[in-house]
This record gives structure tokens, sequence and C-alpha cells, in this order.
């Protein structure tokens, strides 16, 4: 009895620890963009939707496949945000950060609100590609393919995104950008040109994010607003900005959410915030954030 | 001498509009007026965002609710007593954690502590779960006056709108506000004074917590139901849209800001835009931030002094 | 069956030429409010489609009933039962609406109904699942047309149960419509000689079903079954067969609308057997009226709750005909004495409780291969008689219903 228990719980872990990385795919995201616009999205969601909904369309109306769509859907989400950050978010840079928090949740509104016209609430099916059906029979649980895919591609991504920005001189520059601005420009570079990239940046893995989670969830426009405010509950968590701590804070929340779904179903949608409270009481700038 | 006019002649109107307009839908107006009112006390003159404000607004009417269905023959001063007293006690315990942080980390916490709370009413079985508190008796005020005609019940809503918005702008215009208003600008300069920041902002934000309770209790009769919408993260939002629609830090404000944002809901929601209904709402979000930072009080008050 | 409309067709002629000279509307015009989500997780099986439903009714009926216009007005309650019911007050208070059509979310409906009973106006419920309505909240108002939790129970479940799947295991919403249904199910379950193995309960709006999988498979349930609606239900079928459920263990949807099961790809959902109150593409007189339906909602297949919906407003207008008054008591006096009979309702008559008992569908959902298009998903397995798949009056408990 016990070892069956015990198994179970493998099988939780391991299934916390897909959700988490996908957590930290999404995290990672609104982190960057917070860290060098101090902008906090709030249509991250909506742009994972937009992402799920990129892949679905490019499937039905131009025969793009997962994978191609894996590549191009990002881009195209990418430019969309592009598209806001130089429309919508620039005019109001120097205001006050809530202004953003509201004009993104209005984005995010209108976003959702197309297309549940459009596409209705529904949802909408999308297959799970031939390469990546079937599973993997472990001694504890039943793993699909595609989740083991789903946790291998997002972790890469985090490590990759994770070294740009530590590593190279671009993610050097970014960094300064961060810390100040006006020093950038000073050294004539375009920080404006940075800070828009470094949005559709963020933005783009929102639409990857999207396309990776089409064949597993249902394709609905409501998909992202259930899942925001948990990511955005991890970037708080994890230190608002700090690239690792989004990516850790990600994985660990994916874990915590797991065994919460075990023992106490109930609660899996506010253990996040029970976490969160006890983090800013404790550590008011995130587990992995620098006090201001 | 000028406000004096205006403040009689909105208190005529306010009086008349009834014999006009659908009291039901005047009374929903006033209950979220409040609710606005009491949010952008603290938003508007303390600088504080709490986005987790419908936690203040939803205890108020699911306490006030409860006791009017289930204890026989309570009157519904006592009740809605009651529902403020637990909204006050909750942004107490919350404003105590919350207000040592501050800007983001504030809404964030205040975010938390309402889902927190949210999860809570969920569960507990007195609240209905999904169903919510139906069937709201609206009683007998003091044991006398029969509340449930909509044109009694729609004065005594103005009575209690116009207690809390007077508590409000007695407030504003105290000491008590003008120290707020200092740490607003400039909070070192206000603790080098000597002033007890942390305090001001608790006092504030309970202040602002009870009122919400006062306006959720109000609610809860008006509709004769209590729900999770009351609760819900989206209905802390729609109070910021509500203020900042509005005109944060203006007394008038937020009641202009809930009028068109309850007005817009309620044609949108019959008219042959219902399909759209949020896609305007977000649109109405971004006009708000992109022209209007100032709100519709705020622009007003800017073009009356550049022109007259 | 045509004989029999045709003649309950001149009975009601002639009950309303009778009648003609007492007619008595209140001010000179039916109106009919259509109440339902038009923007919100329910648009689908609500939404436009029940206004274009009731306004076909209206049409088919002639536009007028005892030579009075009638008018029909709609509304989105965004599943808030206060929104709702602020919707309804007005209504009713202010622009002289006789009877509601509509509401889906039961917390909206039960506002919607509690407030309607108090004015003695009539509720006709099309898109809600809880019983409650013509149980434990009953009213003599109260209409419920198309389907309900019992309904659904008895129509998955007890064949199930019957034909040896004993041990059942639920995934739960975790919210009064699923925990109804669970309860219902659970009973249907026991009472066939099968046992409950475990269940979890889920948040609304769980994005991730895999750990409650799982946690079904590790069980040794025979069978999963899902007591939740919309995306909830699809992501759990989704995962359930992602993980390889499916192939060892039935999957149960206990409430699946049309358009879920189109959001779903067949070979996720192939094969499963659900019950449904209303399949457009069942026979001539279904696909009659679903064709005219098409046409004006850009070719969607209607939903139960939309052909549901035009039923239960065709019955009321024949109703206030044959009452030669638009006074509810006497409609709904009428409507309690006329069978239901249309393409919707086979073998249907509305119950004193106000449950509308009719005959329900158990159908499976089409494999890819038997598939003609995107609207070709159900095969129909059996036809439910109305008396084995609703609750009998006597179990409902409903008060007044009992008293009479």
């Amino acid at each position: 009895m016990f070892d069956i228990n015990l198994f179970a719980l493998f099988g939780q872990l391991l299934i916390g620890l897909i959700n988490g990385s996908f957590y930290a795919l999404l995290a990672l995201g609104l982190a960057i963009i917070f860290g060098l616009l101090k902008v906090i999205n709030f249509s991250q969601g909506a742009l994972y939707m937009l992402g799920a909904f990129g892949a679905w369309m490019g499937l039905n109306y131009l025969g793009i496949s997962y994978w191609w769509a894996l590549f191009l859907v990002p881009l195209a989400v990418g430019a969309i945000g592009i598209l806001c950050e130089r429309f919508l978010i620039r005019p109001i840079a120097n205001e006050d950060h809530l202004y953003s928090l509201l004009l993104t949740f209005g984005v995010a509104l209108v976003l959702q609100g197309l297309f549940t016209h459009w596409y209705g609430s529904s949802g909408l099916p999308y297959a799970i590609p031939d390469e990546l059906k079937g599973g993997f029979r472990l001694p504890f649980m039943y793993l699909p393919t595609y989740r083991a895919w789903i946790i291998v591609v997002s972790l890469a991504v985090c490590l990759g995104t994770w070294l740009l920005i530590e590593k190279t001189k671009l993610g050097a520059y970014l960094r300064a950008g961060t810390e100040n601005p006006q020093l950038m420009q000073a050294f004539g570079i375009n920080v404006p040109l940075i800070v828009t990239l470094t949005y559709g940046f963020g933005v783009a893995l929102a639409g990857f994010a999207g396309v990776l989670a089409a064949p597993v969830y249902s394709v609905s426009p409501e998909m992202g607003s259930n899942i925001l405010i948990v990511v955005f509950a991890i970037v708080v968590i994890g230190g608002m900005g700090s690239i690792g701590g989004a990516i850790a804070t990600g994985l660990g929340m994916g874990v915590v959410e797991g065994l919460t779904k075990y023992f106490y179903p109930e609660a899996s949608n506010t253990v996040i915030f029970l976490v969160m409270v006890l983090v800013l009481l404790t550590k008011p700038a995130g587990l992995f954030g620098k006090e201001a | 001498m000028n406000n004096k006019k205006l403040n009689l002649i909105l208190l005529g109107l306010a009086l008349v509009a009834p014999l006009v307009l659908y009291p039901v839908f005047l009374m929903k107006v006033l209950c979220f007026a409040l609710f606005a009112c009491a949010f952008n006390l603290l938003l508007g003159f303390s600088g504080l965002l709490s986005f987790g404000h419908a936690v203040f607004l939803g205890s108020g009417s699911y306490i006030t609710g409860y006791l009017m269905l289930s204890v026989e023959g309570l009157t519904p001063e006592v009740a809605i007593l009651a529902g403020v007293a637990v909204s006050a006690a909750i942004g107490f315990v919350y404003g105590k954690l919350a207000v040592k942080r501050e800007g983001i980390y504030f809404a964030m916490v205040t975010l938390a502590l309402a889902q927190l709370a949210f999860f809570f009413y969920l569960q507990a079985p007195f609240t209905g779960g999904e169903d919510g508190i139906q069937g709201i008796p609206r009683g007998k005020l003091f044991g006398v006056i029969d509340l449930s005609d909509n044109l009694v019940m729609y004065y005594f809503v103005l009575a209690v709108f116009i207690g809390g918005f007077a508590l409000i702008y007695r407030t504003i215009h105290s000491p008590f506000g003008q120290v707020m208003k200092a740490i607003r600008e400039n909070e070192p300069r206000a603790i080098s004074l000597g002033y007890k920041v942390n305090q001001y902002k608790l006092l504030c934000f309970v202040i602002s917590a009870t009122l919400a309770g006062l306006a959720g209790s109000t609610k809860a009769l008006v509709f004769q139901l209590a729900s999770l919408t009351d609760v819900h993260w989206f209905m802390s939002g729609e109070v910021v849209l509500m203020t900042l629609l509005g005109g944060m830090g203006t007394i008038w404000g937020p009641v202009l800001g809930a009028g068109t944002i309850v007005t817009l809901q309620n044609a949108l929601a019959a008219g042959p835009l219902g399909n759209y209904i949020h896609v305007i709402m977000g649109v109405v979000f971004v006009i708000c931030v992109l022209a209007f930072r100032n709100g519709l009080v705020g622009e007003l008050q800017k073009l009356v002094k550049r022109n007259f | 069956m045509n004989v029999m409309r045709k003649t309950l067709l001149i009975s009601a002629m002639v009950a309303a030429g009778t009648t003609a000279q007492a007619a008595n509307v209140s001010d000179d015009v039916v109106k009919i409010g259509v109440l339902g989500d038009m923007s919100g997780v329910y648009a689908d099986i609500s939404g436009q489609g029940s206004v274009e439903a009731v306004k076909m009714a209206v049409e088919d009926f002639g536009g007028t009933v005892l030579g009075k216009k009638i008018e029909v007005v709609h509304a989105d309650d965004q599943n808030k039962p206060d929104v709702g019911s602020v919707i309804a007050r007005k209504w009713v208070e202010e622009e002289n609406v006789d009877v509601i059509n509509g509401a889906v979310a039961s917390s909206v409906t039960g506002a919607v109904t509690k407030f309607m009973s108090s004015k003695e106006k009539i509720t006709l419920i099309a898109a809600s699942a809880s019983h409650a309505f013509t149980t434990k909240a009953c009213s003599p108002f109260n209409a419920h047309w198309t389907y309900d939790v019992v309904s659904l129970a008895n129509g998955t479940v007890k064949p199930m149960v019957q034909s040896g799947k004993k041990k059942w295991f639920f995934v739960t919403a975790d919210y009064a419509f699923g925990h109804a249904l669970e309860k219902v199910a659970t009973g249907v379950i026991s009472n066939n000689g099968g046992e409950v193995v475990g269940g979890v309960r889920a948040p609304l709006g769980t994005t991730d079903f895999s750990s409650y999988i799982l946690q079904a498979q590790s069980s040794g349930a025979d069978v999963i079954a899902l007591a939740n609606a919309g995306t909830d239900m699809v992501n759990a079928l989704k995962t359930a067969a992602e993980f390889g459920v499916t192939d060892m263990v039935d999957v149960a949807g206990l409430l699946v609308f049309t358009p879920n099961a189109q959001a779903l790809d067949p070979a996720v959902a192939g094969g499963m057997k659900l019950t449904t109150g209303f399949y457009w593409d069942m026979d001539d007189q279904t696909r009659e009226w679903s064709k005219r339906y098409m046409a004006r909602m850009d070719g969607k297949i209607p939903a139960m709750p939309h052909a549901g919906a035009y039923s239960s407003t065709m019955h009321y207008l024949k109703a206030v005909e044959a009452a030669g008054t638009d006074e509810s008591k006497a409609v709904m006096a009428k409507m309690k004495e006329m069978p239901v009979e249309d393409f919707f309702s086979r073998n249907g008559y509305l119950r004193k409780d106000g449950r509308m008992v009719h005959d329900m569908l158990q159908v499976r959902i089409k494999n890819a291969d038997e598939r003609r298009d995107g609207n070709d998903i159900f095969a129909i397995e059996q036809i439910i008689p109305g008396k084995d798949a609703f609750l009998k009056l006597e179990e409902g408990g409903c008060k007044f219903a009992l008293e009479s």
C-alpha cells in the first residue's frame, strides 16, 4: 500500500515538474519585460492564447505544420508585441507603472473578447504531432512523449535565455539598460531599440508557450486568463525582474501545486497565493529579488 | 459658495432621479459609486493601489446577506452594521500585513490576500458557492419602514451613500487627510517630520475597507443577492477602472466613473453590441490610459482652469 | 406524428377562436426576454443562438398571438447572478416583459427564477443543468425544458453500470453544478450495484488535469466520470487520452454539448458515449429545423439549449393562444395541459413540478472515419424514454406539486 502511494507521489512530482517548466517559460517572458521596461504585462496571458490560436490558424488556413508553427508563431506574436510596445506602451513609458499595467490589462480584454467573438468559447481541437505521439512506461507512471518534450524544450529555452542575458554582450547591454538607461544612451547605444526588441522577445516567449500548449490544452479564448494570474504570482514570488528567480520559482511552484493537487485538490489554484503572501511578508523583494 | 450650490443641485437631482430613471439601476450606481469612492480614498489620496478591494465589498455583502436570511426578524440596519464591522476587521488584518510594503508589492500582497479570501468564500458552506446567497429579504428598516418597495429602498441607499460620501469628504479635509497627502507626495519627509507613516496608512486602509464593506452590505440588500462576483479579482480590477476613468484623487471622479461604467455595462448588455462587451471595456481601458490619465473629472478641471 | 400535430394545432386554433373575444393581453404585446451568456464561456451553447432560436419560434408562430404583436428582447447576463437579476427586474418592472427564456449558469437561473416567481411570471429554462429548479427550488412559474443533471446521469451512467462497469472515479468541477452532477450520478451508481472508489474536486478553470487523471488511474476504477463542463471537460478528456488512460478504462463525459465535442480531436473523443436532449442530425424533422437555424447562424449547428429555446417558446405561445390571455397562471395551466410534441421534444409533456419530460438520446461520438464532415459528430445509440430519464415527481420533493 505504501509503495503504491509512493509511486503515485513520484508521478505527481514529475507532473509538477512538467507544469513547472511550462510556468517557468511563461514567467520568464514576464520577468524579462518587467526587468527592462518595468512594465507588468497583463496581456502576457492573452498573447499566450494568441500563440495557441496562431498554431491552429496556421494549420487550418495555411497548412503550416506544428514544427513550423513552433518557429513562425512566436515571430508573429513577437511582431504584434513590438507594435503594442511602440504605439501603446512607449507613449506612457514615463508615467507611473500602474498605467502600463492597466493598459496591458485592457489589451488583454480586447484580444480575449475578439477571439471569443470570432471563434466561440468552446475551444478548437489541435492534434499532437505524429512524431510526438505515444509515451514511455516508467516504473511509476506512463509518461506521454509530448509531456517529456514540453519539459525538455521549455528548460532548453529557459537555459538559453538565461545564458543569453547573463553571458553575452547583448545581455550585458540589456542588464546595463535596466540599471541606467541614460548612461547607456550616452554611450551611443540605442536603448529604445533594445527596449522594443526585449519586449518583442518576452512576448514571443508567450507565443511559443502557446504553441507548445495547443496540443495538450484546449485552444480557447479563456486559456490565457486562467493561467496568467498564477504565472504572475510566480514572477512576484521569484522577485520581479529576476530571470533566474522566475525559472526556479516556476519549477518550484509547479511541484508545490502538483502536491496540492494530490493532497487537497480544491486548493490547487490558491496555494500559490498562500506562498506569495508568506514570501512577501518575510522577503519583501521576493525569493531572488534584490531589495530596492 | 459655488461648491455648495453645486452640491445642492446634485442632491436635488438625486432626489428626483428615480422618477425618471429605473430605481434599481440608480441604486446599483450608488453602491458602486460608494465602493469606488472608498477605493479612491486609498489610491487617490494616499497613493496605495490595492488590487484586492473586492474582498471588502464581498465580505460586507456575504455577512449582511447571510444574517438577513438566517436570523428571523433581524432589521437591515443591524445586518449592515455587522457586515461593515466584519469588513473593517478584515481590513485591519490585511492592512496590518500590507502597509509594510510599497508600490507594486503592496498591490501584490493585497491581491494574494484577496485570493485567499476568495478561496475561503468559495469553500465556506454558508456562502452557497457558485450560487451565492439568493433571495435575501430586504426587511424593515428599524423594524418600521418596509424596504421591499424600490423607491423606498432607493432613498435609503441614497442616504447611505451620502453618509459614506460625507465621511470620505471629511476624512480628506481633516488634518489626517492632510498628513495622508503629505505621505503620498513625499514619504521620507513625512517620516522625518515625525509622523508614524505606517499607522496613518493603516488607518486609511481600514476606513477604505469599512466603506467598501458598507457598499457591499447595501448592494446585497438592493439585489437581494450576494455572490462570488463580488469577491472575484475581476471586481477589484473593475473598481480600479471606475476610479481611473472618473479621475483618481478627485472627490467626484469615482462617482462619475462608477456611473459611466455601470451605464455602459447596462447599455451593452441589452444592445446589439452585447457580444463585444469585453472588447469595448478593454478599449475604454486603453483610451483612458493613453488619453485621459486624469480621468473625466480631472480633464474637466483642467479645462475649467485653462479657460476661466 | 404529423396527424397528431395537426389535430393539436386545430384544437389550439379552436380554443383560440372561442376565447378570442376575451383575449386579455397585458399592454397589448407579448414580450419575451431572452437572457443568456452572449460573450463568455457559455456563449456557444446559449448566446446569439438562443436569441435566433426564439426569434424563429416567433416567426414560425406568425409574429402575433391573439391578434397582438410578439416582441423579443435579449440581454447578456455575463454569467453573473447580480447582472442577470438586474436585467430581469428591469424587464419585468419597466419594460413589461411577460416571460424570460434562458439563463445558463445555474447561479443566474436561480436568481432570475426566484425573482420571476415573486412577480408571478414564467421562466422558461432551456440551458441550465441543475435539477433544483423543479425540486427543492421549484416554483409554479418554472418550466425546465431541455435536460437536467438527473437525465444526464441516468442516460450515461446507468447503462454503463448495468453493463458491468462497477467501479467509478469522479473528476468533479468544484462548484455547485459539478457537485450536483456528482451526487446524482453517485446515487445512480449505488442504486445499480456499483461503487465510487474515489474522486477529486478540481477548481473551475483548471488548466492541467494530468495530476487528477493519474490519481484516477491508480484508483483502479473501471470508469472515470467527468462531472464538469465546457473547456474543463475538454481538457480532462484530452489529458486522459494523452496519458493512455482511455485505452484501459472508460471515460464518461457527463455533460457534453455539441460545440465541446467539436473542440475535441476525433482520435481523442471518438467512441465516448454521452447523453443529450437533442441532436441536429437525428431525423428529417430535426434536420429541417437545424438547416434553417444554421442558415441564420453562419452554418453553426444548434446545440441542445438552442433547440430547447425554440421548443419552449413555441409551446408557450401555443399556450397563450389556448388560454386566451398572457396571464401567467392561466398560460402555465395550458402549458401543463397540452402535450409537447415537435422536432425537439418527442413524447413530451410539462409535469406539475415544471419538469418537461421528454425522450433523451444516448449518443456515441463518431470516430474520424465515420464522419462526413465537421458537423457529423454523434451516432445515436438508443432513445431513453422520458419516464426513465428524469427524476420522478415523488422523488423530487417539489412541495407545491406534491400538495396539489
